[in-house]
C-alpha cells in the first residue's frame, strides 16, 4: 500500500513537472500570436466558426470541389472561391504568421502544403 | 500460459534475438521506405506490385491451409490430428499477420489506410480481403486460444467453439478465394484473368500449407523433443500429394488452353515466363524451376511413405519453394510483363525491399515461436 | 452571440456531414443548373493532323507545366499524363505486316481514356477514384492510399504513381494547380479544373495543328459529335468494354 501511493505521488509529481516549469518561468499564459489580414474584416464564416471549426469547413471545401465539383461556395458574408491558394492565402498571405503559429504550438501538422502551393515560396523557387 | 514462451534454453532465446534484430533491421528499412517512398523498392511504373503483393498472396495460401487439419478432425471426427490441430490454427494466425503487415508495407500512405474502413467499396476485391482476412486472424486466435486453454484446463472447450470452427472452414476457403478475385478480376492482366486462378490457389495453398506444417513439426521434435505422431505427418503428406497433382493438373490445363488457343495477349505471358524474350529472360530459371520442382517434390511424396523422414522434409521443402515462386513471384511479375505497351521491363527488388521483406517474415516468425513454444511447453510440463 | 446560438451555427454549417453538403449544393445554384444536362467529355485525335510536325511535344509540355508533373530521370519513377508511343505498340491489334511499314513513324499520343465502364473505379477500396457526372474519372488525392490496385486494372497504363515525392522534379511550378505528394496515383483529369471555367483542356489549346478535338458526345450538335459522324474512328482496345472516350481519327 505505501509502496503504490509512494509511486502514485511520484508519477503526479513528474506529469505535473512541466506545468509547474512553465508557472515558475512565466511561460503559463503564453498564447500563440497570430497576424490576421488588417484590411478584412470577417472570413468567409464568422470568426468563431473559423477559428473552432476552420479545419471542418476546410474539409468540407474539399470534398465539395474534388468529389462534388461545386467550386463556390456561398455564405453570409458573400461568395467565394473554393480555393486553398487563391481565397485562404489570397487574404491569410503569410501563412508563417498564420497558419503555423497555432500549429505548431499545438503540434498540430496538416499535409496540405505537402501539394497545395504557398505563393511566396513557389516563386522563390 | 503465455509465460510459458519465456521460459527456455539458451538456444531458444538465441532464436528469438536472432529473430528479433531481423525483424529490427526490417523495421529500420521500412523507416527509410516511408521518408523516401516506395521509390526505394524495385517497384516502377510497369511493375507496380513487387514482392511485398507477391508475399501477400504466397501467405494468404499458408493462412488457409491450416484448414486441411481442422477439416478431419471436426467434420470427420479423425482424432489423430488433436495434436496438429492447434499447431495448424497458430500457423494461421501468425500467416494472417505477416499478409497484413505486407499489406500495409505496399501502401503509399499507410497513414490513410483506415480509409477503407471509412468509405468501404464493396466494388472492391481489396475491401472483401480486408474483410476476410481480419475476420479470419479473429477466428483462428478465438478458436486456437480457447480450445487449446480448455486442453489446459482439462475441461471441455466452451460451447461455442464448434459453430466457430464449422464456420472458420468455408472461411478459410474464402480467404484465397477473394485474393484470386483480386487478380482474375482484372481484364487489363491476361495472365491474372483466368476463372482457374482461384482452384489454382486453393490446390497450391493445401499443397505449401502443409508442407510448412510437416516441416514445423520436425523441427519442434528436433529442437524441443515434442513428437508428433508418424501418422499424422503421413496424412499430412498424403493431403499435400494430391493437392499437388491437382496443382500440377491445373497448372497444365492453364498452359493447354493458353498455347493451343493461341491468343496473342495470353500467350506472350507464358513465353515471356517460360522461353523469356531477347533482353529480359530473368524469370526463366524460377518459372522452371517451381514447375520442375512441384513435379519433383510430386514424385518424392508418392515414393516417401516407404523411406525415411529426412525425403518427406526435402519434398516439403521443394514444395514450399516452387509454390511460392510459382504463385508469389512469377504469378505477380509475369502478369505485369509484357505491359499493355508490349514492353518488357524488369524487375530486381532492392536490398531495402528484401530487408523488409525478411523483417516481416521475422516478426511472423516471433508470433509463431511464441505460440508454439507455448504448446509445446504445456505438453511437456503434462 | 451566446454559445448555445454559436453550437447552432457550427451544427448548421460545420458539422453534419450530409445536411452540410446538401446545403451547399442548395446554396450554389449555378451547379444545379448544371446537374440538369449531363456532359460526356471526349476527345478526338487526327492522326492526319498530329503527323504533320515530326517531334512536336506542344500538347505534352503544356498539359505538365499547368499540371506540376514531374519529370523523373529515372524510366521506372516516370510520371505521365499525356505521353506519346509508337503505333505498333499502342494498337498492337490493330497492326499487320503492311501497316507495320506503313505506319512505321507514327506517334499515337495517349492518355486516360476516361472510360465508360472503368475498371480502375470498381476496384478502388476507398473510393479515391470515381467518374464525375460528365463522365470524367477523377482522382481524390486526398483520399488515396497508394494500394496501385487501379494501376493494375487499367488496360492502357494510365495511371502513374507518385515513388518519391514529386516536388524536387518540376521544373516550374504553376502555383495554380496543386502538386501531387509522394505516395498516390495521379493521371490525365480531361482538365476538369478548366474545363468547369468554360475552357478547354491543355493539350487542346496548346496543338498547333488543331489536332485535338474536344467536345460533348450528348451534344449532336458540338464539333466531336459532327466530327465522329463524318470521319472513321478507333478506340484503344474496344473489345474489353471499357468504351474510351478518347478516339483516334484516320
Amino acid at each position: 500500500m505505501k509502496k503504490i501511493i509512494l509511486g502514485l505521488i511520484l508519477f503526479l509529481l513528474v506529469a505535473f513537472l512541466p506545468l509547474g516549469y512553465n508557472i515558475y518561468t512565466g511561460k503559463k499564459a503564453y498564447i500563440p500570436v497570430i497576424k490576421a489580414p488588417e484590411d478584412k474584416k470577417e472570413c468567409v464564416e464568422n470568426v468563431f466558426i473559423m477559428r473552432k471549426r476552420h479545419n471542418i469547413v476546410l474539409e468540407k471545401w474539399r470534398d465539395a470541389s474534388v468529389r462534388h465539383g461545386i467550386k463556390k461556395y456561398v455564405s453570409l458574408n458573400g461568395t467565394y472561391k473554393i480555393s486553398l491558394t487563391g481565397t485562404c492565402l489570397g487574404c491569410h498571405s503569410d501563412k508563417t504568421q498564420f497558419c503555423d503559429r497555432c500549429h505548431d504550438y499545438a503540434g498540430v501538422k496538416p499535409r496540405c502544403w505537402d501539394c497545395h502551393n504557398i505563393p511566396d515560396k513557389v516563386a522563390e523557387k | 500460459m503465455i509465460e510459458k514462451a519465456f521460459k527456455g534454453t539458451i538456444g531458444y532465446w538465441l532464436w528469438l534475438c536472432f529473430l528479433s534484430a531481423l525483424a529490427l533491421a526490417g523495421f529500420i528499412s521500412y523507416l527509410r521506405q516511408l521518408d523516401i517512398g516506395l521509390g526505394i523498392t524495385g517497384m516502377g511504373r510497369d511493375v507496380s506490385w513487387g514482392l511485398y503483393i507477391a508475399n501477400f498472396t504466397f501467405f494468404v495460401g499458408i493462412a488457409a491451409s491450416s484448414v486441411v487439419v481442422v477439416l478431419p478432425y471436426y467434420l470427420h471426427d479423425y482424432k489423430k490430428f488433436g495434436d496438429i490441430i492447434i499447431l495448424g490454427e497458430f500457423l494461421a494466425v501468425s500467416s494472417v499477420v505477416v499478409t497484413i503487415l505486407f499489406i500495409l508495407v505496399d501502401l503509399g500512405v499507410p497513414s490513410r489506410v483506415l480509409n477503407v474502413l471509412i468509405y468501404p467499396s464493396p466494388s472492391s476485391l481489396l475491401f472483401w480481403d480486408m474483410v476476410v482476412l481480419t475476420g479470419y486472424l479473429i477466428l483462428n486466435i478465438v478458436i486456437g486460444w480457447w480450445s487449446f486453454d480448455a486442453k489446459v484446463k482439462e475441461i471441455e472447450p466452451p460451447i461455442w467453439i464448434k459453430p466457430l470452427v464449422y464456420i472458420s472452414i468455408p472461411w478459410a476457403i474464402s480467404i484465397h478465394t477473394v485474393t484470386a478475385f483480386i487478380y482474375s478480376g482484372l481484364s487489363a492482366k491476361p495472365l491474372w484473368h483466368t476463372a482457374l486462378l482461384a482452384p489454382r490457389f486453393l490446390a497450391s495453398a493445401f499443397a505449401s500449407g502443409p508442407s510448412v506444417l510437416i516441416v514445423l513439426c520436425f523441427i519442434i521434435r528436433r529442437w524441443f523433443g515434442f513428437n508428433i505422431e508418424r501418422d499424422v505427418i503421413k496424412k499430412i503428406a498424403i493431403i499435400v500429394t494430391y493437392a499437388l497433382s491437382i496443382h500440377i493438373f491445373f497448372m497444365l490445363a492453364e498452359i493447354y488452353t493458353v498455347l493451343y488457343s493461341d491468343l496473342p495477349s495470353h500467350k506472350s505471358h507464358f513465353e515471356f515466363l517460360f522461353l523469356g524474350v531477347p533482353g529480359n529472360r530473368f524469370l526463366i530459371p524460377w518459372t522452371w524451376g517451381s514447375t520442375v520442382g512441384a513435379i519433383i517434390a510430386f514424385v518424392l511424396f508418392l515414393i516417401s511413405h516407404k523411406k525415411n523422414d529426412s525425403l518427406v522434409i526435402f519434398a516439403s521443402i521443394i514444395t514450399v519453394v516452387s509454390i511460392w515462386l510459382e504463385k508469389g513471384f512469377c504469378l505477380i511479375i509475369g502478369g505485369f510483363v509484357p505491359t499493355p505497351f508490349e514492353e518488357y521491363p524488369k524487375y530486381v527488388p532492392t536490398i531495402f525491399e528484401l530487408f523488409i521483406t525478411l523483417g516481416i517474415y521475422a516478426a511472423g516468425g516471433l508470433i509463431l515461436t511464441i505460440l508454439y513454444k507455448t504448446v509445446v511447453s504445456f505438453r511437456q510440463s503434462k | 452571440m451566446n454559445r448555445r446560438d454559436f453550437l447552432k451555427i457550427t451544427g448548421i454549417l460545420a458539422i453534419g456531414a450530409a445536411s452540410h453538403q446538401t446545403a451547399m449544393i442548395l446554396l450554389s445554384s449555378e451547379v444545379k443548373g448544371d446537374q440538369a444536362k449531363k456532359k460526356r467529355w471526349a476527345m478526338a485525335i487526327s492522326f492526319s493532323a498530329c503527323v504533320k510536325r515530326e517531334g512536336c511535344r506542344d500538347c505534352i509540355d503544356n498539359c505538365h507545366l499547368i499540371h506540376n508533373v514531374p519529370e523523373f530521370t529515372d524510366n521506372k519513377d516516370k510520371i505521365q499524363w499525356i505521353w506519346s508511343s509508337h503505333y505498333e505498340s499502342v494498337f498492337g491489334e490493330q497492326t499487320n505486316m503492311f501497316t507495320k511499314g506503313m505506319l512505321k513513324n507514327l506517334s499515337v499520343l495517349c492518355l486516360c481514356n476516361h472510360c465508360e465502364n472503368p475498371p480502375c473505379v470498381k476496384v478502388c477500396p476507398t473510393k479515391a477514384t470515381w467518374k464525375n457526372k460528365d463522365g470524367i474519372i477523377m482522382i481524390d488525392y486526398h483520399r488515396c492510399i497508394g494500394c496501385r490496385y487501379c494501376m493494375a486494372a487499367c488496360p492502357y497504363d494510365a495511371r502513374s504513381f507518385n515513388w518519391k515525392d514529386p516536388k524536387p522534379f518540376i521544373k516550374e511550378i504553376n502555383r495554380d494547380f496543386p502538386t501531387r505528394a509522394k505516395g498516390v496515383v495521379e493521371k490525365c483529369n480531361f482538365c476538369e479544373e478548366r474545363i468547369t471555367q468554360g475552357l478547354l483542356p491543355a493539350c487542346v489549346e496548346a496543338c498547333p495543328e488543331k489536332a485535338l478535338t474536344f467536345g460533348d458526345l450528348n451534344d449532336p450538335e458540338s464539333d466531336i459529335s459532327r466530327l465522329l459522324k463524318t470521319r472513321f474512328s478507333i478506340q484503344r482496345k474496344p473489345h474489353l468494354g471499357t468504351d474510351p472516350k478518347v478516339f483516334y481519327l484516320f
